[in-house]
């Protein structure tokens, strides 16, 4: 009997002495969160899929958009406008409607709009900004609509421009727009994991 | 087939048609209103140009699906508008129009341009007017127009 008493002192004792550790040093909660090492391999996934043509054509640096996945010009001499939704008499809405139009060609979505110019992940040349400066660009709250990185998940997985990079309907030919290198799962899961690593960028080479 | 009804110039109208339609069509087929063209069919030059809910569209890419309760209005009813009639008074002044196809698509727009910013520059107007062609070259007799009507405008 006091053999089973004097173990299950001993049990105890080693169990508070764990937690206690635990507490203290933060073991358990590093475990499960990525390293900085994994939080930079998911930030490549993120920019992989920030400088597809879906998403990048509408982040230039100039005053038109882009389009196709050679990123050309937008025809019809359309402009950015001082609210990033064209001009009057030449707006988004002249032509993007809040749906994907298959019939015309014409992509659509709710609130069809450019990127600000301070989300520019373009140079003035229409080549991509590097991924360091990418990433200091999507998460510098003073450019970003001042979201943190729970924010920017938010973003991700739920705004409706995200989500038609994933859904963006049919050229005039009638052939299916290219989609990002991830499914939109696969980036958000990805966002999660650079946001929970502490949101690291790549230093500039 | 669906049904649709449609605010065209303030008046209820009825379609049945196939939802994908473009609106350039139905105005032209089904209520035979022809004074809005088909120049591209891909909103490149602007000759179908209408305005839905306020804003400057080319109907030849937008599905009749898409216009749900927004009014639409046309080159025909657009001179019961005082911009509108402003911008026709002006554009008979200057007597811009050479072959005429062009021009009810430029009309349209420049009617948009004008309700946003009743004096524009000439910025303003490349800009505004860049998405609409014409290919007698009337460019120059659509801007005095414009800032004739402009100029007009209270």
């Amino acid at each position: 009997m006091s053999r089973i008493r004097s173990l299950t002192l001993t049990i105890s004792a080693v169990t508070i002495a764990y937690v206690c550790f635990v507490i203290t040093t933060g073991t358990a909660t590093r475990a499960e969160e990525p390293s900085a090492m994994q939080g930079l391999a998911a930030w490549q996934q993120v920019y992989s899929v920030l400088t597809h043509p879906r998403c990048i054509n509408c982040h230039t640096a100039t005053s038109y958009p882009q389009q196709g996945d050679d990123r050309h010009r937008h025809f019809a001499n359309v402009v950015r406008g001082p609210a990033n939704t064209g001009v009057p008499g030449l707006n988004c809405s002249s032509c993007h409607q809040k749906a994907n139009a298959d019939s015309t060609g014409v992509p659509g979505g709710h609130n069809w709009h450019l990127a600000p110019l301070s989300m520019k992940w373009q140079d003035e040349n229409d080549r991509p900004l590097s991924s360091a400066m990418v990433c200091r660009v999507l998460k510098d709250r003073s450019k970003n609509h001042n979201l943190d990185g729970p924010g920017l998940l938010k973003h991700h997985e739920e705004e409706a421009l995200v989500h038609w990079a994933w859904n963006p309907g049919r050229r005039p030919d009638g052939s299916m727009r290219t989609l990002p290198p991830l499914t939109h799962e696969q980036f958000v899961l990805a966002t999660r994991q650079w946001v929970e690593a502490g949101m690291p960028c790549p230093t500039e080479r | 087939m669906a049904t649709y009804r449609l605010n065209v110039n303030g008046r209820q109208r009825e379609v049945t048609t196939d939802p994908s339609t473009p609106l350039l069509w139905v105005l032209r087929e089904d209520l035979k209103m022809t004074g809005t063209k088909y120049g591209c069919g891909v909103s490149a030059c602007g000759a179908c140009t209408v305005h839905v809910g306020g804003v400057a569209t080319r109907s030849c890419v937008v599905p009749v699906s898409m216009i749900d309760d927004r009014p639409i209005v046309t080159i025909e009813g657009i001179g019961v508008d005082p911009v509108g009639r402003a911008v026709q008074n002006a554009w008979i002044d200057k007597d811009v129009v050479q072959c005429g196809y062009c021009q009810s698509g430029q009309i349209m727009s420049a009617v948009a341009l004008l309700k946003h910013t009743p004096k524009p520059t000439d910025l303003n107007i490349d800009e505004s007017m860049g998405g609409n062609l014409c290919r007698c070259a009337t460019y120059v007799r659509i801007r005095e127009a414009i800032k004739s009507a402009g100029n007009q405008l209270k």
